[in-house]
């Protein structure tokens, strides 16, 4: 009857061993969390007799994985942006517009001749003069149209070309933009990454939520400002082929080209061609530098296909000026001297060191595709953290203290048997949380401190039982089975009901949301354990080596 | 010598006045509701969007000065609330400003707030943000979809799960139990004005698991003696498993209790409105589990043919050994 087998009672302890192991570190939290970073530092940058002194600090063999600390914990900064997906387009189209202007070009005989219009930004509209062209003119420009295959659309083309009353519009096609908007957000998302790796904080959380967002959590960030001015700045490098110079801003400046003032000449403004030559895009490196005169530059090199069309460009337009354009302002408008094949050069400009340091991450982290809009931004301070975790803290032990306490008055040598099953669930929580890597939030600890005291209700239900049975006539060894076995269907329909409500708080949570479900959730599967197998293990333990004749729960 | 909470062999008739306690909770949810949609919630910025600065001066909070030093921004519709609390030092005065969500989708600017941190250092010098949050208007809709979408399928998925465990009749009853407990709170927060944020949900949703929790095990009493006291009427059955698990029921209600309140007056006031959301939650449930799943069951009726089933299908997981 009240027997265990010894191999589950082998395991039984083993889980309970491991889970202390895997708790431990937490108990010497900034000690294993400096080893750590050394460790991590020493694979990255190699090896210093100070980081191998801070790495020694925890012993290699024992666990080191941590509980991460929430931002609401650790002080940090939070945001949620949206991706401006379509500004894609407006870009798309107006990089389309040369094309389709070639296209025509040679067809005027037909077609007449032809105006881009001012339209909406994700279109290209083109009034030409002889309608009976109009046929023609949509073959041509249907000709530019590239098949794009995606799940749903097969067979489908990026552009669709229409005419409307006597003009040409070219539009991108529903499954163009799909995939378009698709690729800007893992495009923005990967630049988002790499501008905040280039900090070099620690543990950034960087996810795409939904589909066209992106979820960024930075701990140990000052403010979100802060985070802001790293992934907000564009850095939007491009070289147009320059139109005019000038001091009017409100000037008229000409289909397909554009008015932008000058970055460090105030009251000049530039027209220059929308449609740049080459992009940011094409950029492979940028690097801090210094021009001739020795003041601070950066360098660049592009790719291939950069590097040959800033060839031909520079080759056919030698004496004309081109501008050197970062996020709308031009930093320089060089005039070409001569044919530059390589795919390498300089921006100069009125740079700081600093300056130009930052412009070259900036260029090399590359450019965002589209403008991000913060729908969600959180600070927490770091004082802030360290109040709410030694309140957390205080608030845990005495809750602990105060169901030991009432444990032990009202159910003798058996509470005390709850009372390190406890003391065991907690650890185990700590450890779950450290081997998947869980993240600890203030509604987290409140979670902690909510298991304390649920925890032991499976407890109270089998020993309830237990006084019933006893009560009913039966002998100590037989009510404790009875008990056991009589109030496991309870046990297992009162926590799996919990344990849904935690399932559902988990998916549909965020942030300090989640991470009170991820406690609340451990938190049962270890009450349920540490209840149902480790009390049961020590009671039967106890009962084994004393025989009691009666006992009293 | 055993602390007893409830006394052994309790025999208290829960249902004489079963009508009494229905028309009270009854009331109390109709008191809930109209205050609800009379004065409705006093939403935090997850749900109705705006920019909540907390603040933290060595001086003591002067809010009217905190007022004029704001208003030169014209943000609107601006509230200062002075914050007190046990675990602050001598000269830590806190002070939470909560800003209306400003007119574009974004929510606030950097600049916007190097601007007000400015302005509030005139008249309490060396004052900190130590937490600024803002939620645009875009995502606090969401939110509150997705707060309620939540709740909703946590109150379906328990509804599933009990029917199939037990029989509708507990599934209804239980249901029943948990939105009088989750109207209840809500009328609270209502009536007292207490924040409504994010974390409130997970109160509200731990409260539905608390509540449910309680509930199961009577339920599960009741499913056994039904079987035992095949003679017995439906009420002297229910009464005889409340009064059986009643050790139980305060017992697991007070260790609880204890927890919280222990969470409550130490834990800090950031977390001070979600604890109590859950103390309140205990209580209610635990009332709840009693007087209102327990008589929904009896009016309901339970069907009692089921003498001829394996008697095992009540506890089929009783089997592992540990």
């Amino acid at each position: 009857m009240l027997q265990i087998d010894l191999w589950k009672r082998v395991l039984i302890w083993l889980v309970c061993a491991a889970g202390l192991m895997l708790a431990l570190p937490n108990g010497f939290y900034t000690r294993v969390e400096q080893a750590n970073d050394a460790a991590a530092d020493i694979i990255a940058k190699g090896e210093t007799s100070e980081r191998l002194e801070t790495a020694g600090q925890w012993p290699a063999f024992l666990p080191s994985g941590l509980v991460n600390l929430g931002l609401d914990l650790r002080g940090g900064a939070h945001l949620l942006a949206e991706v401006q997906v379509s500004d894609v387009y407006e870009a798309r189209m107006d990089a389309l517009w040369p094309e389709v202007r070639d296209a025509l070009r040679p067809e005027r005989s037909t077609v007449g001749t032809f105006r881009r219009q001012p339209g909406k930004a994700d279109e290209i509209r083109v009034k030409i003069t002889k309608p009976e062209g109009m046929a023609r003119a949509l073959d041509v420009v249907r000709e530019l149209a590239n098949p794009i295959t995606t799940l749903t659309g097969v067979g489908a083309n990026d552009i669709e070309v229409s005419a409307e009353a006597g003009v040409l519009v070219v539009r991108l096609s529903e499954a163009e933009k799909i995939a378009s908007d698709d690729r800007t957000v893992r495009q923005a998302l990967e630049i988002v990454r790499r501008r905040i790796d280039e900090v070099g904080t620690r543990e950034p959380t960087i996810q795409r939520q939904g589909a066209d967002r992106i979820l960024i959590q930075v701990p140990g960030i000052g403010s979100a400002s802060e985070l802001k001015a790293i992934i907000g700045t564009t850095a939007q490098l491009t070289f147009n082929p320059v139109v005019g110079r000038g001091s009017d801003k409100d000037a008229a400046p000409g289909i397909g080209n554009k008015i932008i003032p000058s970055l460090d000449e105030s009251g000049i403004y530039y027209t220059i061609e929308a449609a740049a030559v080459v992009t940011g895009e094409d950029l492979v490196d940028a690097q801090p530098s210094f021009d001739q005169n020795g003041r601070p530059a950066v360098t660049f090199r592009f790719n291939t296909s950069g590097a040959r069309r800033f060839g031909d460009y520079t080759a056919e337009n030698i004496g004309s000026p081109f501008a050197i354009v970062l996020d709308d302002e031009v930093v320089s408008a060089p005039v070409i001297q001569s044919h530059i094949p390589g795919g390498s050069g300089i921006i100069t400009g009125n740079f700081s060191i600093e300056e130009s340091t930052n412009l070259a991450v900036l260029l090399r982290a590359g450019a965002l595709p589209a403008g991000l809009e913060f729908l969600e931004e959180r600070t927490i301070g770091p004082e802030l953290g360290q109040d709410s975790i030694d309140a957390g803290k205080i608030a845990t032990i005495v809750a602990f203290i105060a169901v030991l306490v009432f444990m032990g008055l009202s159910y003798g040598l058996f509470g005390l048997f709850a009372n390190v099953a406890l003391i065991l669930n907690i650890a185990l929580i700590f450890g779950m949380l450290s081997l998947i890597g869980g993240t600890l939030t203030l509604p987290g600890i409140a979670g902690i401190v909510l298991t304390v005291g649920m925890a032991v209700d499976a407890n109270v239900l089998i020993f309830e039982r237990i006084r019933e049975e006893l009560k009913a006539g039966r002998g100590p060894a037989r009510a404790i089975d009875e008990g056991y076995s009589k109030a496991l269907s309870a046990i297992l329909d009162a926590n799996i009901t919990t344990f849904i409500t935690a399932v559902i708080l988990f998916a549909m949570g965020s942030g300090p949301v989640r991470g009170f479900a991820i406690t609340l959730g451990l938190g049962i599967l270890t009450s349920v354990f540490t209840a149902i197998f480790v009390t049961r293990l020590i009671i039967v333990m106890w009962f084994e080596r004393r025989r009691p004749k009666t006992i009293e729960v | 010598m055993r602390l007893k909470l409830v006394p052994e062999g309790t025999s208290f008739d829960f249902f004489k006045l079963s009508k009494l306690w229905l028309g009270i909770s009854a009331l109390m949810m109709v008191v809930a509701l109209v205050s609800f949609f009379l004065q409705g919630l006093n939403f935090g910025i997850d749900f109705r969007g705006g920019t909540t600065i907390r603040t933290e001066a060595s001086e003591s909070v002067d809010v009217g000065a905190y007022r004029d030093a704001l208003a030169v921004h014209d943000l609107g519709d601006v509230s200062i609330t002075e914050v007190f609390d046990p675990t602050f030092e001598e000269d830590q005065h806190v002070a939470m400003i909560r800003i209306q969500a400003q007119d574009d989708g974004e929510a606030i600017t950097g600049g916007m707030v190097e601007m007000l941190k400015q302005s509030l250092d005139a008249v309490a010098p060396g004052i900190k943000f130590v937490s600024v949050e803002s939620v645009g208007p875009k995502v606090s809709g969401e939110l509150i979809q997705t707060a309620v979408l939540a709740v909703a399928l946590a109150i379906a998925a328990v509804l599933v799960y009990i029917w199939l465990r037990f029989e509708w009749q507990f599934a209804l009853g239980a249901v029943a139990a948990l939105v009088h407990d989750v109207v209840l709170t809500i009328g609270v927060f209502s009536e007292l004005q207490i924040k409504f944020d994010l974390a409130i949900i997970a109160a509200l949703l731990t409260i539905v698991g608390y509540s449910l929790n309680d509930t199961v095990v009577v339920f599960d009493r009741v499913r056994e003696n039904l079987r035992r006291y095949k003679k017995k009427d439906l009420a002297e059955v229910l009464n005889i498993s409340i009064n059986e698990t009643l050790s139980r029921t305060v017992m697991t209600s007070v260790t609880t209790l204890l927890a919280l309140v222990s969470l409550y007056v130490l834990g800090g006031d950031v977390i001070r409105g979600f604890v109590f959301a859950m103390i309140w939650g205990v209580l209610v449930g635990t009332y709840s589990s009693v007087f209102v799943a327990s008589t929904i069951l009896l009016r309901l009726g339970v069907k009692r043919d089921w003498s001829k089933q394996a008697n095992t299908t009540g506890n089929q997981f009783s089997n592992i050994d540990a």
